[in-house]
């Protein structure tokens, strides 16, 4: 959920601040677009998937089969940071 | 380009986990010993009634991994991990709030994306569903209990984003002061609308049938047939301390990532000097 939040705005305008140039020319922004949100998506997936296993899984749902190697590896941890533990 | 946000984000992300585990280590780890310690106790007392009354007791089989590894490498690596997952994310936010949130410099733009995941990914979360230690929480709600974690966390994301598009569109009319008042004010009605309406920790069903209606999971004192109390609540002091270095925990990971992001974004972000020596911006992030 949050992978779908945190890139929602499309980088379709560029910054006025950063990137004063770019308003003259709009192809290589749009070029550069694609890229970028590939990379966007890229990472905020990683993020996501990451935060998944190191706060919900084999906890409400598992992955990796019935067994509880990370839940019960990182549990100090996810007690502290939040996360709904048994 | 993007690629040189990200690498940065991840790498303040995973300084602020260290950063986060040598405090959890020092300050949070003695009171998530005495909940478990708590916990153990509780269920020794609790089979024992069950012994008294004729019921079956299960025995518990041995931990997977002893509590020293738990709080030391496990919770370690679990903090660094959950430091490299939202430095990732925080790259993410860094790089779309870039050139849509006013006239906000490199550096100020750093503290304030920290300062939003901090509230997004876990103040605002806490408030309505707190962290708890070993010993509170019951296994047959987790499913419950993390889908509405979650939904207080995607919920936070999704009306702190859409507070700052509020605050963008009401500056030309307000002047930015009152445009951000307005704007936070707006977050905090929806946000407390959302927390009244979603239920409690205590009330979903499965608790009011085995429990009846506690506000929470907490654990009551333990009883025994007569009513006398064989073993006594979840400690009031323990709770607290847990909640309060849980909250600061993550305050040091959000504020390491804001504040070592700030001077690697300045940098990024920088005029360069051209060839001919005039400053140039450079030209744009998406290039």
């Amino acid at each position: 959920m949050s992978a779908s939040t945190v890139h929602s705005p499309a980088p379709t305008a560029p910054s006025t601040r950063t990137a004063p140039t770019s308003r003259t020319g709009a192809t290589p922004v749009v070029l550069g677009g694609s890229r970028a949100l590939l990379w966007l998506f890229g990472t905020a997936l990683f993020g996501v998937v990451l935060y998944y296993f190191i706060g919900i899984d084999q906890g409400a749902t598992s992955v990796f089969g019935d067994n509880m190697y990370i839940h019960e590896f990182v549990h100090d941890a996810r007690h502290l940071i939040g996360f709904p533990c048994h | 380009m993007e690629g040189r946000f990200v690498a940065r984000g991840m790498l303040v992300g995973v300084l602020g986990g260290l950063l986060a585990f040598v405090f959890a280590r020092i300050f949070a780890e003695p009171p998530i010993r005495r909940a478990a310690d708590y916990e153990s106790g509780r269920e020794a007392a609790q089979n024992a009634l069950d012994r008294a009354a004729g019921l079956p007791v299960e025995t518990p089989g041995p931990d997977l991994f002893s509590r020293s590894v738990q709080g030391n490498l496990g919770l370690g690596i679990g903090m660094v991990l959950f430091g490299l997952a939202v430095g990732a994310l925080y790259s993410v936010a860094y790089i779309l709030a870039c050139g849509r949130t006013g006239g906000v410099r490199p550096r100020q733009l750093a503290l304030l994306v920290a300062l939003g995941g901090f509230l997004a990914l876990y103040l605002i979360p806490f408030l309505k569903y707190p962290a708890d230690p070993p010993a509170i929480g019951h296994e047959a709600t987790i499913r419950d209990r993390s889908g509405l974690y979650l939904l207080m966390v995607g919920t936070s994301i999704v009306v702190l984003v859409a507070g700052v598009w509020l605050g963008q569109r009401l500056r030309p009319r307000f002047g930015t002061w009152n445009a951000t008042l307005l704007a936070a004010l707006a977050c905090v009605i929806v946000l407390g609308a959302v927390m009244w309406a979603l239920p409690s920790v205590g009330h979903l069903p499965a608790n009011v049938h085995q429990y009846g209606r506690q506000a929470t999971e907490t654990p009551p004192p333990l009883r025994n047939a007569q009513g006398q109390i064989v073993y006594p609540g979840f400690p009031a002091d323990v709770l607290f301390e847990f909640r309060l270095y849980s909250v600061a925990a993550q305050a040091v990971l959000w504020a390491t990532i804001g504040i070592a992001f700030a001077p690697l974004a300045d940098r990024l972000l920088a005029p360069s000097p051209s060839p001919d020596g005039r400053n140039v911006k450079k030209r744009s992030l998406w290039v």
